[in-house]
């Protein structure tokens, strides 16, 4: 008669498992960039081909000027950059409907470029939250949100960005 | 009287079994949260400093300008003359509309150069821009 031989028990060998999967954790470990890109946010106005020139009562506008080697003109007078958030502040306190307009010339170097559009928006960062604590009680930080919506449309950014001329001279 | 060594009565083994469940749950989370297919850059930068910064928490939205200290430019992995910029940058928008223009520039960097560059993403209406700064200590 025929019997059935007794076969074995069919096994996957699991012993190694840990360590293929160890390999390719530690490939991922090394491969993985944890670091989260910082920068100051920024939204360019649209391209148009000729531009209008909109009238823009002369109040309203904070001229705010930076020549090649870092000097910083507000409306005329003469500013040193860490006085440029309280002035900032306290001019759109008095006048909330006044735009920034920023003008660099060619050569002005970057880094001065950065540290003044910095104190604006530290500007505009006190004035939000300054309106969160007041409006909602919490800190612009801890705002849900919808409430950050409206705090933006309470406190918007009012930067203009005038392209840059060549410096005379 | 004699002194019988004690014997621990509790298993001595650390059980095993679960370690693979745990190194794939690890591996599972590293490999969600890599990006891979970082470029070569190839021009010398430092970014500035600033305090007002913000995180952006998406990464795969941003796409990356470079400006180095020799102010040649570099999207991807080529270096490009400031007239190609709209053209890459209108085709990066079309395929993510909500693209962010991460703009990576040497601190020494002239504002000509990076006003020309904020022209060409202008035109090719990609208007979202981050300049990349450090945290200011």
């Amino acid at each position: 008669m025929f019997r059935k031989r007794k076969k074995p028990p069919v096994e996957i060998p699991t012993s190694s498992m840990a360590d293929i999967s160890f390999l390719l954790l530690l490939f991922f470990l090394v491969t993985t960039t944890i670091d989260i890109d910082t920068g100051i946010d920024l939204v360019l106005p649209p391209w148009v081909d000729n531009a209008e020139q909109v009238q823009v009562k002369s109040d309203n506008i904070a001229n705010l000027l930076v020549n090649e080697v870092g000097d910083v003109l507000l409306d005329e007078k003469i500013i040193g950059i860490p006085q440029i958030k309280p002035e900032i502040i306290a001019r759109i306190k008095a006048n909330p409907k006044l735009i920034i307009s920023y003008k660099t010339v060619r050569d002005t170097p970057y880094n001065i470029y950065i540290s003044v559009m910095d104190q604006l928006k530290l500007a505009y960062r006190a004035l939000r939250d300054e309106y969160s604590k007041e409006k909602f009680g919490v800190p612009a930080e801890e705002a849900t949100e919808e409430q950050i919506q409206e705090i933006r449309k309470a406190i918007p950014q009012r930067i203009s960005l005038a392209e840059p001329t060549q410096a005379e001279g | 009287m004699k002194f019988q060594k004690k014997i621990a009565q509790t298993q001595q083994t650390i059980p095993t079994a679960s370690l693979p469940d745990i190194i794939f749950m690890l591996l599972i989370f590293f490999m969600v949260t890599t990006v891979l297919r970082e470029v070569d850059v190839q021009v010398q930068y430092t970014l500035p400093e600033a305090v007002a910064l913000e995180k952006i928490d998406n990464k795969r939205l941003l796409s990356y300008i470079w400006i180095g200290k020799d102010e040649r430019i570099q999207i991807d992995d080529s270096i490009l003359p400031v007239g190609a910029i709209s053209d890459i940058a209108y085709q990066k928008r079309m395929n993510n509309p909500n693209i962010i223009m991460s703009l990576r520039i040497d601190k020494g960097s002239r504002m000509g150069i990076v006003s020309d560059v904020q022209q060409e993403l202008r035109r090719a209406d990609a208007l979202r821009i981050n300049y990349s700064a450090l945290v200011k200590m």
